[in-house]
Protein backbone atom coordinates (compact mmCIF):
# COMPACT_ATOMS: atom_id res chain seq x y z
CA UNK A 1 0.00 0.00 0.00
CA UNK A 2 0.94 3.61 -0.93
CA UNK A 3 0.39 6.54 1.34
CA UNK A 4 0.45 10.29 0.77
CA UNK A 5 0.75 11.98 4.09
CA UNK A 6 0.28 15.90 3.16
CA UNK A 7 2.06 17.66 5.35
CA UNK A 8 0.99 21.46 6.02
CA UNK A 9 3.68 23.48 7.57
CA UNK A 10 2.45 25.94 10.53
CA UNK A 11 3.20 28.23 13.45
CA UNK A 12 3.27 26.51 16.91
CA UNK A 13 0.00 26.81 19.20
CA UNK A 14 1.53 29.29 21.48
CA UNK A 15 2.51 31.33 18.96
CA UNK A 16 2.15 35.50 18.92
CA UNK A 17 0.40 36.04 15.98
CA UNK A 18 1.35 39.30 14.26
CA UNK A 19 1.37 40.72 10.98
CA UNK A 20 3.78 43.02 8.37
CA UNK A 21 4.01 44.54 5.44
CA UNK A 22 1.44 46.68 5.84
CA UNK A 23 -0.80 43.83 7.42
CA UNK A 24 -0.75 41.99 4.51
CA UNK A 25 1.63 38.98 5.52
CA UNK A 26 2.11 36.52 8.47
CA UNK A 27 4.92 38.00 10.67
CA UNK A 28 7.20 35.00 11.13
CA UNK A 29 9.80 36.47 13.16
CA UNK A 30 10.46 34.65 16.41
CA UNK A 31 8.05 31.78 15.53
CA UNK A 32 8.33 28.19 15.51
CA UNK A 33 7.15 26.03 12.93
CA UNK A 34 5.51 22.79 13.35
CA UNK A 35 4.05 20.17 11.47
CA UNK A 36 0.25 20.75 11.56
CA UNK A 37 -1.34 19.01 14.70
CA UNK A 38 -3.99 17.24 12.39
CA UNK A 39 -1.48 15.77 9.81
CA UNK A 40 0.82 14.97 13.11
CA UNK A 41 -2.21 12.30 13.96
CA UNK A 42 -2.79 11.20 10.41
CA UNK A 43 1.51 11.00 10.07
CA UNK A 44 1.26 8.48 13.10
CA UNK A 45 -1.59 6.35 12.00
CA UNK A 46 0.69 6.01 8.70
CA UNK A 47 3.16 4.60 10.81
CA UNK A 48 1.18 1.87 12.31
CA UNK A 49 0.30 0.86 8.67
CA UNK A 50 3.50 0.76 7.62
CA UNK A 51 4.00 -1.08 10.61
CA UNK A 52 1.67 -3.88 10.74
CA UNK A 53 0.81 -3.43 7.07
CA UNK A 54 3.79 -2.72 5.52
CA UNK A 55 3.11 0.25 3.62
CA UNK A 56 5.39 3.04 2.31
CA UNK A 57 4.79 6.65 3.47
CA UNK A 58 5.88 9.90 1.29
CA UNK A 59 4.69 12.95 2.79
CA UNK A 60 4.24 16.09 0.89
CA UNK A 61 4.24 19.75 1.43
CA UNK A 62 3.45 23.07 -1.26
CA UNK A 63 5.47 25.43 0.45
CA UNK A 64 9.35 27.08 -0.19
CA UNK A 65 12.41 26.31 1.69
CA UNK A 66 11.88 26.93 4.78
CA UNK A 67 9.16 23.96 5.32
CA UNK A 68 12.15 21.61 4.43
CA UNK A 69 12.75 21.20 8.30
CA UNK A 70 9.25 20.47 9.00
CA UNK A 71 9.34 17.83 6.17
CA UNK A 72 13.12 16.52 7.90
CA UNK A 73 10.88 15.88 10.69
CA UNK A 74 8.11 13.95 9.04
CA UNK A 75 11.00 11.40 7.80
CA UNK A 76 12.88 11.42 11.37
CA UNK A 77 9.44 10.35 12.38
CA UNK A 78 9.39 7.69 9.68
CA UNK A 79 8.30 8.37 5.87
CA UNK A 80 9.94 6.93 3.53
CA UNK A 81 10.48 9.99 1.20
CA UNK A 82 9.86 14.01 1.00
CA UNK A 83 8.27 15.69 -1.82
CA UNK A 84 7.90 19.50 -1.68
CA UNK A 85 6.23 21.14 -4.26
CA UNK A 86 8.33 24.60 -4.60
CA UNK A 87 5.86 27.75 -4.38
CA UNK A 88 4.18 29.71 -2.32
CA UNK A 89 1.17 28.76 -0.60
CA UNK A 90 -1.34 30.98 -1.89
CA UNK A 91 -4.53 29.03 -1.13
CA UNK A 92 -6.10 25.87 -0.89
CA UNK A 93 -7.11 25.86 -3.93
CA UNK A 94 -3.94 25.83 -5.42
CA UNK A 95 -2.30 23.81 -2.95
CA UNK A 96 -5.23 21.27 -3.90
CA UNK A 97 -4.20 21.39 -7.17
CA UNK A 98 -0.65 21.28 -7.24
CA UNK A 99 -1.26 17.77 -4.48
CA UNK A 100 -3.84 16.57 -7.43
CA UNK A 101 -1.44 17.11 -10.63
CA UNK A 102 1.89 14.88 -8.23
CA UNK A 103 -1.13 12.52 -7.39
CA UNK A 104 -1.89 11.86 -11.30
CA UNK A 105 2.09 10.98 -11.73
CA UNK A 106 2.64 8.81 -8.94
CA UNK A 107 -0.46 6.51 -7.62
CA UNK A 108 -1.18 6.59 -4.24
CA UNK A 109 -3.72 3.92 -2.38
CA UNK A 110 -4.27 6.50 0.78
CA UNK A 111 -3.97 10.16 0.90
CA UNK A 112 -3.94 11.65 4.51
CA UNK A 113 -4.61 15.13 5.06
CA UNK A 114 -6.29 17.25 8.26
CA UNK A 115 -9.35 18.44 8.25
CA UNK A 116 -7.70 21.81 8.28
CA UNK A 117 -4.60 23.71 9.11
CA UNK A 118 -4.29 25.45 12.42
CA UNK A 119 -3.14 28.61 10.39
CA UNK A 120 -4.67 29.66 7.47
CA UNK A 121 -7.92 27.33 8.64
CA UNK A 122 -9.16 26.88 5.10
CA UNK A 123 -10.53 22.72 6.13
CA UNK A 124 -10.65 22.48 2.04
CA UNK A 125 -7.78 20.87 0.83
CA UNK A 126 -8.27 17.67 1.25
CA UNK A 127 -12.03 17.44 -0.12
CA UNK A 128 -10.79 19.74 -2.83
CA UNK A 129 -7.88 16.95 -3.96
CA UNK A 130 -10.68 14.54 -3.61
CA UNK A 131 -13.37 16.34 -5.99
CA UNK A 132 -10.24 17.05 -8.44
CA UNK A 133 -9.07 13.23 -8.23
CA UNK A 134 -12.71 11.58 -7.89
CA UNK A 135 -11.68 9.65 -4.93
CA UNK A 136 -13.85 8.97 -2.39
CA UNK A 137 -13.70 11.59 0.83
CA UNK A 138 -14.32 11.15 4.38
CA UNK A 139 -13.21 14.34 6.74
CA UNK A 140 -12.98 14.86 10.47
CA UNK A 141 -11.97 11.07 10.83
CA UNK A 142 -11.33 9.83 13.94
CA UNK A 143 -10.86 6.39 13.21
CA UNK A 144 -8.81 4.45 10.66
CA UNK A 145 -9.14 0.78 9.70
CA UNK A 146 -7.36 -0.86 6.22
CA UNK A 147 -8.18 -4.79 5.94
CA UNK A 148 -6.81 -4.91 2.18
CA UNK A 149 -8.97 -3.02 0.11
CA UNK A 150 -12.15 -2.61 2.44
CA UNK A 151 -11.77 0.37 4.69
CA UNK A 152 -14.01 1.24 8.09
CA UNK A 153 -13.50 4.67 9.23
CA UNK A 154 -15.37 6.97 11.90
CA UNK A 155 -16.45 10.23 11.42
CA UNK A 156 -17.11 12.93 13.71
CA UNK A 157 -20.63 14.75 13.29
CA UNK A 158 -22.25 17.13 15.22
CA UNK A 159 -23.34 15.96 18.76
CA UNK A 160 -21.76 12.62 17.93
CA UNK A 161 -19.82 9.80 15.35
CA UNK A 162 -20.73 7.59 12.46
CA UNK A 163 -19.32 4.80 10.85
CA UNK A 164 -18.15 4.59 7.23
CA UNK A 165 -17.24 2.16 4.66
CA UNK A 166 -16.03 3.11 1.26
CA UNK A 167 -12.86 1.20 -1.10
CA UNK A 168 -9.12 2.48 -1.19
CA UNK A 169 -7.99 4.99 -3.40
CA UNK A 170 -9.48 7.40 -0.37
CA UNK A 171 -8.28 10.71 1.23
CA UNK A 172 -9.00 11.60 4.69
CA UNK A 173 -9.06 14.63 6.67
CA UNK A 174 -7.68 13.42 10.12
CA UNK A 175 -7.87 14.79 13.42
CA UNK A 176 -7.37 13.45 16.70
CA UNK A 177 -8.85 10.15 17.24
CA UNK A 178 -7.14 8.60 14.71
CA UNK A 179 -4.53 7.93 17.03
CA UNK A 180 -4.57 9.36 20.50
CA UNK A 181 -1.74 12.69 21.31
CA UNK A 182 -0.16 10.06 24.14
CA UNK A 183 1.15 7.96 20.90
CA UNK A 184 1.95 10.53 18.46
CA UNK A 185 5.80 9.85 17.40
CA UNK A 186 9.31 12.01 18.88
CA UNK A 187 11.86 11.72 16.34
CA UNK A 188 14.48 10.03 18.10
CA UNK A 189 18.14 9.82 17.22
CA UNK A 190 18.37 7.43 14.92
CA UNK A 191 15.51 8.44 13.27
CA UNK A 192 17.06 12.04 13.12
CA UNK A 193 20.22 10.97 11.29
CA UNK A 194 18.21 8.25 8.91
CA UNK A 195 16.43 11.02 8.11
CA UNK A 196 19.40 12.70 6.85
CA UNK A 197 19.80 10.30 4.20
CA UNK A 198 16.38 9.98 2.78
CA UNK A 199 15.27 11.62 -0.58
CA UNK A 200 13.54 14.77 -0.22
CA UNK A 201 12.53 15.87 -3.52
CA UNK A 202 12.35 19.30 -4.86
CA UNK A 203 9.57 19.73 -7.64
CA UNK A 204 8.58 22.54 -9.78
CA UNK A 205 5.14 23.77 -9.78
CA UNK A 206 2.12 23.17 -11.61
CA UNK A 207 1.33 26.29 -13.92
CA UNK A 208 -2.38 27.43 -11.93
CA UNK A 209 -3.28 30.50 -10.38
CA UNK A 210 -4.89 30.84 -7.05
CA UNK A 211 -9.03 31.94 -6.78
CA UNK A 212 -8.78 33.72 -3.29
CA UNK A 213 -6.52 36.31 -1.99
CA UNK A 214 -5.52 37.50 1.43
CA UNK A 215 -4.74 41.28 0.93
CA UNK A 216 -5.36 42.35 4.26
CA UNK A 217 -5.20 40.80 8.29
CA UNK A 218 -6.28 42.76 11.17
CA UNK A 219 -5.73 41.34 15.29
CA UNK A 220 -8.79 41.85 17.49
CA UNK A 221 -9.69 44.78 19.10
CA UNK A 222 -8.20 44.75 22.40
CA UNK A 223 -10.61 43.47 25.10
CA UNK A 224 -12.50 45.53 27.57
CA UNK A 225 -10.94 44.51 30.94
CA UNK A 226 -13.10 41.53 32.42
CA UNK A 227 -15.96 42.65 35.18
CA UNK A 228 -15.61 40.52 38.16
CA UNK A 229 -18.49 39.95 40.04
CA UNK A 230 -18.33 38.80 43.70
CA UNK A 231 -19.15 35.10 44.55
CA UNK A 232 -21.48 36.18 47.17
CA UNK A 233 -23.55 38.25 44.48
CA UNK A 234 -24.14 35.71 41.98
CA UNK A 235 -27.88 37.80 41.44
CA UNK A 236 -25.45 40.61 40.17
CA UNK A 237 -23.97 38.31 37.61
CA UNK A 238 -27.45 36.78 36.18
CA UNK A 239 -28.53 40.47 36.35
CA UNK A 240 -25.53 41.58 33.72
CA UNK A 241 -25.84 38.35 31.88
CA UNK A 242 -29.68 39.59 31.54
CA UNK A 243 -30.12 43.03 31.21
CA UNK A 244 -26.46 44.15 29.92
CA UNK A 245 -24.96 41.38 27.84
CA UNK A 246 -28.42 39.95 26.78
CA UNK A 247 -27.90 36.65 26.68
CA UNK A 248 -30.41 35.03 28.87
CA UNK B 1 -27.37 35.48 -11.49
CA UNK B 2 -28.84 34.27 -8.22
CA UNK B 3 -27.79 33.43 -4.37
CA UNK B 4 -28.76 30.20 -3.17
CA UNK B 5 -28.56 28.72 0.35
CA UNK B 6 -28.69 25.31 1.55
CA UNK B 7 -30.58 25.02 4.29
CA UNK B 8 -29.98 21.67 6.04
CA UNK B 9 -32.70 19.52 8.33
CA UNK B 10 -32.33 16.76 10.39
CA UNK B 11 -35.90 14.34 10.38
CA UNK B 12 -37.32 16.46 8.09
CA UNK B 13 -37.10 19.70 10.06
CA UNK B 14 -35.06 22.29 8.88
CA UNK B 15 -32.11 23.26 11.69
CA UNK B 16 -32.22 25.93 13.80
CA UNK B 17 -29.12 27.91 12.29
CA UNK B 18 -31.06 28.53 8.88
CA UNK B 19 -32.69 31.44 9.93
CA UNK B 20 -29.21 33.19 9.79
CA UNK B 21 -28.43 31.89 6.67
CA UNK B 22 -31.33 32.82 5.21
CA UNK B 23 -31.07 36.52 6.82
CA UNK B 24 -27.31 36.66 5.58
CA UNK B 25 -27.95 35.64 2.12
CA UNK B 26 -30.84 37.78 1.48
CA UNK B 27 -28.60 41.04 2.45
CA UNK B 28 -26.15 39.42 0.18
CA UNK B 29 -28.75 39.43 -2.74
CA UNK B 30 -29.42 42.79 -1.99
CA UNK B 31 -26.19 44.01 -2.05
CA UNK B 32 -26.03 42.05 -5.48
CA UNK B 33 -29.19 43.44 -6.30
CA UNK B 34 -30.03 40.23 -7.16
CA UNK B 35 -32.72 37.34 -6.52
CA UNK B 36 -32.54 34.47 -2.91
CA UNK B 37 -33.19 31.01 -3.45
CA UNK B 38 -33.05 28.39 -0.41
CA UNK B 39 -32.49 24.64 -1.55
CA UNK B 40 -34.05 22.35 1.05
CA UNK B 41 -33.42 18.49 1.19
CA UNK B 42 -36.13 16.28 2.63
CA UNK B 43 -37.25 19.06 4.64
CA UNK B 44 -41.41 18.78 5.46
CA UNK B 45 -41.81 22.14 6.27
CA UNK B 46 -40.27 24.65 4.61
CA UNK B 47 -42.65 27.88 5.17
CA UNK B 48 -41.16 29.51 8.19
CA UNK B 49 -38.02 30.49 5.79
CA UNK B 50 -40.45 33.08 4.42
CA UNK B 51 -40.37 35.08 7.73
CA UNK B 52 -36.76 35.72 6.74
CA UNK B 53 -36.80 37.11 3.38
CA UNK B 54 -36.80 33.91 1.61
CA UNK B 55 -38.61 34.24 -1.77
CA UNK B 56 -38.45 31.30 -3.35
CA UNK B 57 -37.60 27.63 -1.90
CA UNK B 58 -36.48 24.73 -4.22
CA UNK B 59 -37.46 21.39 -2.26
CA UNK B 60 -35.65 18.05 -2.97
CA UNK B 61 -37.25 15.50 -1.79
CA UNK B 62 -35.72 12.07 -1.98
CA UNK B 63 -35.67 8.67 0.00
CA UNK B 64 -32.26 8.07 -1.27
CA UNK B 65 -31.20 11.20 0.30
CA UNK B 66 -32.43 9.85 3.89
CA UNK B 67 -28.89 9.84 5.50
CA UNK B 68 -26.38 12.50 4.59
CA UNK B 69 -23.57 11.86 2.39
CA UNK B 70 -21.55 14.54 1.03
CA UNK B 71 -20.44 13.72 -2.18
CA UNK B 72 -24.28 12.92 -3.35
CA UNK B 73 -25.30 16.62 -1.50
CA UNK B 74 -22.83 18.25 -3.04
CA UNK B 75 -24.03 16.62 -6.11
CA UNK B 76 -27.79 17.72 -5.11
CA UNK B 77 -26.31 21.44 -4.56
CA UNK B 78 -24.89 21.67 -7.82
CA UNK B 79 -27.40 20.33 -9.91
CA UNK B 80 -29.71 23.41 -8.06
CA UNK B 81 -26.68 25.91 -8.28
CA UNK B 82 -26.79 25.54 -12.33
CA UNK B 83 -30.83 24.81 -12.76
CA UNK B 84 -30.67 29.05 -10.53
CA UNK B 85 -28.34 29.55 -12.36
CA UNK B 86 -26.51 30.77 -8.99
CA UNK B 87 -22.97 32.15 -8.91
CA UNK B 88 -22.97 33.02 -4.98
CA UNK B 89 -24.20 29.28 -2.54
CA UNK B 90 -24.05 30.13 1.00
CA UNK B 91 -23.62 27.45 3.27
CA UNK B 92 -23.36 26.96 7.24
CA UNK B 93 -20.74 26.35 9.27
CA UNK B 94 -22.08 22.28 10.97
CA UNK B 95 -19.75 19.86 10.32
CA UNK B 96 -22.11 18.72 7.36
CA UNK B 97 -21.76 21.41 5.36
CA UNK B 98 -17.82 22.18 5.84
CA UNK B 99 -17.60 18.23 4.57
CA UNK B 100 -19.32 18.75 1.32
CA UNK B 101 -18.01 22.59 0.56
CA UNK B 102 -14.51 21.87 -0.83
CA UNK B 103 -16.46 18.76 -3.06
CA UNK B 104 -18.93 21.13 -4.40
CA UNK B 105 -16.03 23.71 -5.12
CA UNK B 106 -14.58 21.34 -7.09
CA UNK B 107 -17.28 20.16 -8.92
CA UNK B 108 -18.73 23.99 -9.93
CA UNK B 109 -15.20 25.37 -10.06
CA UNK B 110 -15.93 27.74 -7.15
CA UNK B 111 -13.84 29.70 -4.83
CA UNK B 112 -14.59 28.55 -1.22
CA UNK B 113 -14.11 30.66 1.40
CA UNK B 114 -15.23 29.42 5.37
CA UNK B 115 -15.45 31.02 8.36
CA UNK B 116 -16.88 34.28 7.28
CA UNK B 117 -18.75 36.95 9.63
CA UNK B 118 -19.68 39.45 7.41
CA UNK B 119 -20.91 40.73 3.96
CA UNK B 120 -18.06 41.74 1.60
CA UNK B 121 -16.84 44.93 1.75
CA UNK B 122 -16.71 45.61 -1.51
CA UNK B 123 -17.86 43.40 -4.96
CA UNK B 124 -15.46 44.58 -6.97
CA UNK B 125 -13.17 42.79 -6.18
CA UNK B 126 -15.79 40.66 -4.15
CA UNK B 127 -13.74 40.91 -0.43
CA UNK B 128 -15.08 39.61 2.17
CA UNK B 129 -13.83 38.91 6.08
CA UNK B 130 -13.18 35.92 7.72
CA UNK B 131 -11.37 34.70 10.88
CA UNK B 132 -7.81 33.17 10.76
CA UNK B 133 -5.34 31.59 12.80
CA UNK B 134 -8.00 30.07 14.41
CA UNK B 135 -9.71 33.06 15.64
CA UNK B 136 -6.21 34.86 16.52
CA UNK B 137 -6.94 36.93 13.71
CA UNK B 138 -8.90 38.42 10.85
CA UNK B 139 -8.91 38.73 7.31
CA UNK B 140 -10.56 40.04 3.96
CA UNK B 141 -10.00 37.95 1.17
CA UNK B 142 -10.73 38.59 -2.12
CA UNK B 143 -12.10 36.47 -4.54
CA UNK B 144 -11.10 35.98 -8.17
CA UNK B 145 -13.83 33.25 -10.02
CA UNK B 146 -17.09 33.13 -11.37
CA UNK B 147 -18.82 31.39 -8.53
CA UNK B 148 -18.29 31.52 -4.92
CA UNK B 149 -19.19 29.20 -2.03
CA UNK B 150 -19.22 31.50 1.80
CA UNK B 151 -18.94 29.26 4.85
CA UNK B 152 -21.05 31.26 7.17
CA UNK B 153 -19.74 31.10 10.58
CA UNK B 154 -22.57 30.31 13.05
CA UNK B 155 -23.90 33.43 14.99
CA UNK B 156 -21.94 36.11 13.48
CA UNK B 157 -24.51 37.46 11.77
CA UNK B 158 -27.40 37.55 13.46
CA UNK B 159 -31.51 37.36 12.25
CA UNK B 160 -33.07 39.57 10.10
CA UNK B 161 -37.03 39.01 10.06
CA UNK B 162 -38.94 39.79 7.30
CA UNK B 163 -42.12 38.40 5.90
CA UNK B 164 -42.37 37.55 2.66
CA UNK B 165 -44.30 35.76 0.26
CA UNK B 166 -42.31 32.95 -0.84
CA UNK B 167 -42.95 30.42 -3.92
CA UNK B 168 -41.73 26.39 -3.58
CA UNK B 169 -40.61 24.37 -6.55
CA UNK B 170 -40.20 20.54 -6.58
CA UNK B 171 -36.95 20.00 -7.84
CA UNK B 172 -36.21 15.89 -9.32
CA UNK B 173 -33.00 15.17 -9.36
CA UNK B 174 -31.16 12.08 -10.35
CA UNK B 175 -28.87 10.55 -7.04
CA UNK B 176 -25.26 9.50 -8.08
CA UNK B 177 -24.39 7.22 -5.90
CA UNK B 178 -20.41 5.63 -4.75
CA UNK B 179 -19.06 2.72 -3.27
CA UNK B 180 -18.51 5.11 0.18
CA UNK B 181 -21.69 4.23 2.57
CA UNK B 182 -22.54 5.41 5.69
CA UNK B 183 -23.60 2.75 8.81
CA UNK B 184 -24.83 4.10 11.26
CA UNK B 185 -24.59 7.23 13.74
CA UNK B 186 -24.29 7.60 16.85
CA UNK B 187 -25.35 10.76 18.02
CA UNK B 188 -25.62 11.85 21.77
CA UNK B 189 -29.46 11.77 22.50
CA UNK B 190 -31.58 14.23 24.41
CA UNK B 191 -28.50 16.30 24.25
CA UNK B 192 -27.79 20.02 22.23
CA UNK B 193 -24.77 19.94 20.24
CA UNK B 194 -21.81 22.03 20.95
CA UNK B 195 -22.79 23.49 16.95
CA UNK B 196 -26.69 23.81 17.67
CA UNK B 197 -26.34 25.67 20.99
CA UNK B 198 -26.56 29.06 22.27
CA UNK B 199 -24.97 28.54 25.65
CA UNK B 200 -22.22 26.31 26.07
CA UNK B 201 -20.97 25.44 29.83
CA UNK B 202 -17.18 24.14 29.53
CA UNK B 203 -15.39 22.98 32.44
CA UNK B 204 -11.68 22.14 32.89
CA UNK B 205 -9.04 19.87 35.15
CA UNK B 206 -10.45 22.45 38.32
CA UNK B 207 -13.46 20.21 38.56
CA UNK B 208 -10.80 17.18 40.37
CA UNK B 209 -12.80 14.06 38.43
CA UNK B 210 -15.63 13.42 36.12
CA UNK B 211 -17.55 12.38 39.40
CA UNK B 212 -18.23 15.80 39.88
CA UNK B 213 -19.97 16.52 36.44
CA UNK B 214 -23.43 16.45 37.69
CA UNK B 215 -23.05 20.03 38.80
CA UNK B 216 -21.64 20.65 35.25
CA UNK B 217 -25.05 19.02 33.90
CA UNK B 218 -27.08 20.32 35.88
CA UNK B 219 -25.96 24.03 35.39
CA UNK B 220 -26.41 23.06 31.46
CA UNK B 221 -29.78 21.42 32.26
CA UNK B 222 -30.99 24.47 33.85
CA UNK B 223 -29.68 26.97 30.91
CA UNK B 224 -31.03 24.70 28.16
CA UNK B 225 -26.81 24.57 27.01
CA UNK B 226 -24.50 22.40 25.91
CA UNK B 227 -21.74 20.79 27.46
CA UNK B 228 -18.24 21.02 26.49
CA UNK B 229 -14.69 20.84 28.17
CA UNK B 230 -10.80 21.50 27.99
CA UNK B 231 -8.36 19.05 26.30
CA UNK B 232 -6.89 17.77 29.09
CA UNK B 233 -10.37 16.37 30.62
CA UNK B 234 -10.89 14.71 27.61
CA UNK B 235 -7.31 13.18 27.03
CA UNK B 236 -8.09 11.67 30.73
CA UNK B 237 -11.16 10.13 29.80
CA UNK B 238 -13.36 11.96 32.16
CA UNK B 239 -15.59 13.29 28.99
CA UNK B 240 -16.25 12.32 25.73
CA UNK B 241 -13.62 13.74 22.98
CA UNK B 242 -16.76 15.61 21.15
CA UNK B 243 -16.94 17.32 24.03
CA UNK B 244 -13.35 18.83 23.65
CA UNK B 245 -12.80 22.52 22.41
CA UNK B 246 -10.19 24.61 21.24
CA UNK B 247 -7.64 24.70 18.65
CA UNK B 248 -7.42 21.24 18.61
CA UNK B 249 -10.95 20.37 19.29
CA UNK B 250 -14.30 22.00 18.02
CA UNK B 251 -14.63 25.50 17.83
CA UNK B 252 -17.76 26.99 19.52
CA UNK B 253 -18.87 30.42 18.12
CA UNK B 254 -22.00 30.54 21.01
CA UNK B 255 -23.58 33.87 22.48
CA UNK B 256 -22.68 32.52 26.20
CA UNK B 257 -19.62 30.73 27.15
CA UNK B 258 -19.55 29.78 30.67
CA UNK B 259 -15.89 28.26 31.45
CA UNK B 260 -15.60 26.47 34.86
CA UNK B 261 -12.39 25.59 36.48
CA UNK B 262 -10.43 25.84 32.92
CA UNK B 263 -7.09 28.44 33.01
CA UNK B 264 -7.32 29.86 29.41
CA UNK B 265 -4.32 28.30 27.73
CA UNK B 266 -3.81 30.06 24.51
CA UNK B 267 -5.21 27.14 22.51
CA UNK B 268 -8.19 26.77 24.40
CA UNK B 269 -8.83 30.26 23.98
CA UNK B 270 -8.14 30.24 20.17
CA UNK B 271 -10.96 27.79 19.72
CA UNK B 272 -13.73 29.43 21.30
CA UNK B 273 -12.41 33.55 21.20
CA UNK B 274 -15.20 33.66 18.86
CA UNK B 275 -18.28 33.26 21.07
CA UNK B 276 -19.69 36.73 21.96
CA UNK B 277 -19.87 37.13 25.89
CA UNK B 278 -17.53 34.50 28.02
CA UNK B 279 -17.94 33.87 31.59
CA UNK B 280 -15.05 32.56 34.10
CA UNK B 281 -15.62 30.84 37.45
CA UNK B 282 -12.02 30.36 38.68
CA UNK B 283 -10.86 30.28 42.41
CA UNK B 284 -7.42 31.92 41.04
CA UNK B 285 -7.42 35.50 40.01
CA UNK B 286 -4.26 35.51 37.73
CA UNK B 287 -6.08 32.15 35.78
CA UNK B 288 -5.36 33.46 31.66
CA UNK B 289 -8.93 32.96 31.12
CA UNK B 290 -9.75 36.29 33.28
CA UNK B 291 -8.35 38.81 30.52
CA UNK B 292 -9.94 37.19 27.90
CA UNK B 293 -13.54 37.22 30.14
CA UNK B 294 -16.54 39.53 29.69
CA UNK B 295 -17.59 38.59 33.00
CA UNK B 296 -16.24 36.88 35.52
CA UNK B 297 -16.35 35.34 39.50
CA UNK B 298 -13.26 34.58 41.72
CA UNK B 299 -14.28 31.45 43.76
CA UNK B 300 -14.10 28.02 43.99
CA UNK B 301 -16.40 26.11 41.77
CA UNK B 302 -17.84 23.54 44.07
CA UNK B 303 -19.34 26.33 45.94
CA UNK B 304 -20.65 28.40 43.09
CA UNK B 305 -21.56 26.28 40.66
CA UNK B 306 -24.47 24.73 42.97
CA UNK B 307 -25.57 28.22 44.11
CA UNK B 308 -25.64 29.95 40.38
CA UNK B 309 -27.46 26.82 39.23
CA UNK B 310 -30.75 27.25 42.08
CA UNK B 311 -30.20 31.30 41.53
CA UNK B 312 -30.44 30.20 37.61
CA UNK B 313 -33.06 28.35 38.35
CA UNK B 314 -35.35 30.57 40.21
CA UNK B 315 -34.58 33.45 37.48
CA UNK B 316 -35.70 31.03 34.96
CA UNK B 317 -39.13 30.48 36.95
CA UNK B 318 -39.93 34.43 36.91
CA UNK B 319 -38.85 35.25 33.43
CA UNK B 320 -41.11 32.29 31.37
C1 LIG C 1 -0.52 21.48 20.56
C2 LIG C 1 -1.48 21.75 21.69
C3 LIG C 1 -2.81 21.86 21.42
C4 LIG C 1 -3.73 22.10 22.45
N1 LIG C 1 -5.06 22.21 22.14
C5 LIG C 1 -5.94 22.44 23.15
C6 LIG C 1 -7.33 22.58 22.89
O1 LIG C 1 -7.78 22.46 21.74
N2 LIG C 1 -8.17 22.80 23.90
C7 LIG C 1 -7.74 22.91 25.19
O2 LIG C 1 -8.58 23.11 26.09
N3 LIG C 1 -6.44 22.79 25.47
C8 LIG C 1 -5.53 22.56 24.49
N4 LIG C 1 -4.22 22.40 24.80
C9 LIG C 1 -3.84 22.32 26.23
C10 LIG C 1 -3.68 23.66 26.90
O3 LIG C 1 -2.39 24.15 26.68
C11 LIG C 1 -3.93 23.53 28.42
O4 LIG C 1 -3.03 22.59 28.94
C12 LIG C 1 -5.34 23.12 28.79
O5 LIG C 1 -6.29 23.93 28.13
C13 LIG C 1 -5.53 23.24 30.29
O6 LIG C 1 -6.77 22.69 30.66
P1 LIG C 1 -7.50 23.16 31.99
O7 LIG C 1 -7.68 24.62 31.94
O8 LIG C 1 -8.70 22.30 32.15
O9 LIG C 1 -6.49 22.69 33.14
P2 LIG C 1 -5.46 23.56 34.07
O10 LIG C 1 -4.57 24.35 33.19
O11 LIG C 1 -4.92 22.57 34.97
O12 LIG C 1 -6.41 24.57 34.79
C14 LIG C 1 -7.31 24.23 35.80
C15 LIG C 1 -7.88 25.53 36.31
O13 LIG C 1 -8.88 25.23 37.27
C16 LIG C 1 -8.75 26.14 38.35
N5 LIG C 1 -9.31 25.48 39.53
C17 LIG C 1 -8.76 24.49 40.28
N6 LIG C 1 -9.61 24.15 41.28
C18 LIG C 1 -10.68 24.94 41.18
C19 LIG C 1 -11.88 25.08 41.92
N7 LIG C 1 -12.12 24.31 42.98
N8 LIG C 1 -12.77 26.01 41.53
C20 LIG C 1 -12.53 26.81 40.47
N9 LIG C 1 -11.41 26.72 39.71
C21 LIG C 1 -10.50 25.80 40.07
C22 LIG C 1 -7.28 26.44 38.45
O14 LIG C 1 -7.08 27.70 39.06
C23 LIG C 1 -6.85 26.43 36.99
O15 LIG C 1 -6.94 27.73 36.43
C24 LIG C 1 -3.29 22.20 23.79
C25 LIG C 1 -1.92 22.11 24.05
C26 LIG C 1 -1.01 21.89 23.02
C27 LIG C 1 0.44 21.80 23.37
N1 LIG D 1 0.90 23.82 1.84
C1 LIG D 1 0.48 22.57 2.08
N2 LIG D 1 1.23 21.51 1.72
C2 LIG D 1 0.80 20.24 1.95
N3 LIG D 1 -0.37 19.94 2.53
C3 LIG D 1 -1.17 20.95 2.90
C4 LIG D 1 -0.79 22.32 2.70
N4 LIG D 1 -1.80 23.10 3.17
C5 LIG D 1 -2.74 22.26 3.65
N5 LIG D 1 -2.38 20.96 3.49
C6 LIG D 1 -3.10 19.76 3.93
O1 LIG D 1 -4.50 20.01 3.92
C7 LIG D 1 -5.03 19.94 5.24
C8 LIG D 1 -6.14 20.95 5.41
O2 LIG D 1 -5.61 22.24 5.21
P1 LIG D 1 -6.49 23.53 4.91
O3 LIG D 1 -7.43 23.18 3.83
O4 LIG D 1 -5.49 24.57 4.53
O5 LIG D 1 -7.18 23.84 6.21
C9 LIG D 1 -3.84 20.12 6.16
O6 LIG D 1 -4.06 19.51 7.42
C10 LIG D 1 -2.76 19.40 5.36
O7 LIG D 1 -2.84 18.00 5.51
Amino acid sequence: MKILVCISHVPDTTSKINFTDGDTKFDTQGVQFVINPNDEFGLTRAMWLKEKQGASIDVINVGNSSSEPTLRKALAIGADKAIRIDADPLDGYFVAKQISEYVKTSSYDLIIAGRESIDYNGAMVPGLIAGFLKINYVTNCTKLEIDNEKVELDREIDGGKETLNCTLPLIIGGQKGLVEESDLRIPNMRGIMQARQKPLEVLEAFDCSSNTKTIKFYKPEPKQAVKLVSADNLDELINLLHNEAKVL
Amino acid sequence: MSVLTYIESSNGKIKKNSFELASYSCELAKLLNTDVVALTINSEDVNELSNYGITKIIKVNNDSLNKFKASTFADVISKAVNHTNSNYIVLSSSLDSKYLAPLLAAGINAAYVNNVIGLPSSLAPFTIKRTAFTNKAFSDSSINSDKTIIGLSSNSFGLIENSVQSEIEELNVEVENSDLTVNSSEKVSGQISIADADIVVSAGRGMKGPENWNLIEDLAGTLGAATACSKPVSDMGWRPHSEHVGQTGKPVATNLYIAIGISGAIQHLAGINSSKIKVVINNDPEAPFFKAADYGVIGDAFDVVPRLNEKLKEFKAQNS
